[in-house]
């Protein structure tokens, strides 16, 4: 009983009170990017929530049962790298083959999820936080890609509307986008108290 | 010979001005977003930060352009981000041995330069098509230009969330902190803003 409430928490805090994309800043330039239209936001947080979770889980594993308590430790970075971009490839095959155009749509942003903060983010995120138990790593990673794909999804929803208003011309694009997340995470902080 | 030492002349001041300003990084490029919002509450982390990305940079850019040649087209994004893991690996560790509070502070954004789309972005752009020289003028004013951006922005924000720039006291007493301005809330407007006065004044010389 006790694990599923710290599984539960866990999970909450990582969608909405620690979001990656409002409190650290991570996985800003797709969320700036592929934000302009909802179905492909929703595509891309799916692709990201994937990518997250299998290398999440992977780079855990390797932490704990090759590099902790190794010299090896030095190369983490090397390694978590490769996973990620990996993984990133397994999806691209994957959407290619089963959906081409979806996979026409991204263009060049799907290998860029190889760059995307979020995902390594998140798996140095799992190091620092001393993350002890493997369910509780998997869940974690889950939960950081669901909580990616509801914030570029709530963005994407507005810029969708943001088009019909007035915006002044130097604001257009970038700047404005930037300034909405900036509320957004505003929004996002009434969160905060919720876990302690 | 005189008009190719021109020439050259020629294209290094272009790559300087590039990379400062015209394809500045962060406010032409939208590029490498995520450290420049996070790190950016006070000047002191976001000067580290760009000590670090110049020098990631610059050694990434030597190596590729080396091996330039070498490469194949499939397994070339794989070979950059190798490169620059490595050099992203000797710069934390540099950190941590002699900065520990500062490495401390930036946490996992100093690892995180690994995936920092300018430098990939240079390897790709500049330094896998161009000989040393010019690689390394690139990396350096792209560099700079980023680090001056971080500056700039960590200033404003340090400025008025905390009434300090370099953690000496700038504002008189009677001054009342913003808050927000220390948060994620404050990076992103503040970034927001800035990008459209830069986009205003481009926008009116031209």
């Amino acid at each position: 009983m006790d694990t599923l409430q710290t599984l539960t928490v866990g999970f909450i805090a990582i969608v909405v009170v620690k979001n990656l994309v409002f409190t650290k800043f991570l996985g800003i330039c797709p969320y700036l990017g592929v934000s302009g239209r909802i179905d492909m936001a929703f595509g891309m947080g799916l692709a990201v929530t994937f990518v997250i979770t299998l290398s999440g889980t992977m780079t855990w594993l390797i932490d704990h049962l090759l590099l902790i308590g190794t010299p090896l430790e030095v190369t983490r970075y090397v390694c978590f790298i490769l996973v990620v971009a990996g993984a990133v490839q397994l999806v691209e095959m994957y959407l290619r083959k089963f959906f081409p155009s979806l996979y026409e749509s991204f263009g060049i942003f799907l290998p860029l999820i190889t760059t995307n903060c979020a995902i390594l983010g998140l798996c140095l995120f799992l190091n620092l936080w001393r993350v002890n138990s493997l369910l509780e790593a998997v869940v974690l990673s889950f939960g950081a890609g669901i909580g990616f794909t509801m914030a570029i999804c709530v963005m994407a929803g507005i810029r969708e509307n943001l088009k019909l208003a007035d915006v002044p011309a130097c604001l257009k694009g970038a700047p404005i986008t930037l300034i909405t997340a900036g509320i957004l995470a505003m929004a996002f902080m009434g969160f905060s108290g919720m876990i302690r | 010979m005189a008009k190719t030492g021109k020439d050259k002349a020629g294209i290094y001041r272009q790559t300087l001005l590039d990379g400062l300003w015209r394809e500045n990084p962060v406010f032409r490029l939208l590029l490498g977003m995520c450290p420049t919002l996070a790190v950016t509450a006070a000047v002191r982390p976001a000067l580290t930060m760009g000590a670090c990305v110049i020098f990631v940079l610059l050694c990434s850019n030597i190596v590729i352009t080396l091996m330039r040649d070498l490469l194949k087209p499939h397994l070339r994004i794989l070979m950059f981000t190798l490169t620059i893991a490595t050099f992203v690996t000797i710069a934390d560790l540099f950190l941590k041995a002699f900065q520990p509070e500062m490495s401390e502070k930036l946490g996992p954004y100093v690892p995180l330069i690994i995936v920092n789309c300018i430098i990939i972005c240079r390897a790709e752009v500049c330094a896998s098509k161009n000989a040393i020289a010019v690689s390394v003028i690139d990396a350096l004013a792209m560099g700079v230009g980023f680090t001056v951006t971080l500056c700039v922005l960590a200033a404003v924000r340090e400025l008025l969330g905390s009434g300090t720039i370099l953690d000496a006291r700038v504002m008189p007493r009677a001054f009342v902190p913003w808050a927000a301005m220390g948060m994620p809330v404050g990076a992103f407007l503040t970034l927001g803003l800035l990008l459209g006065m830069v986009n205003y004044l481009t926008g009116r010389k031209a």
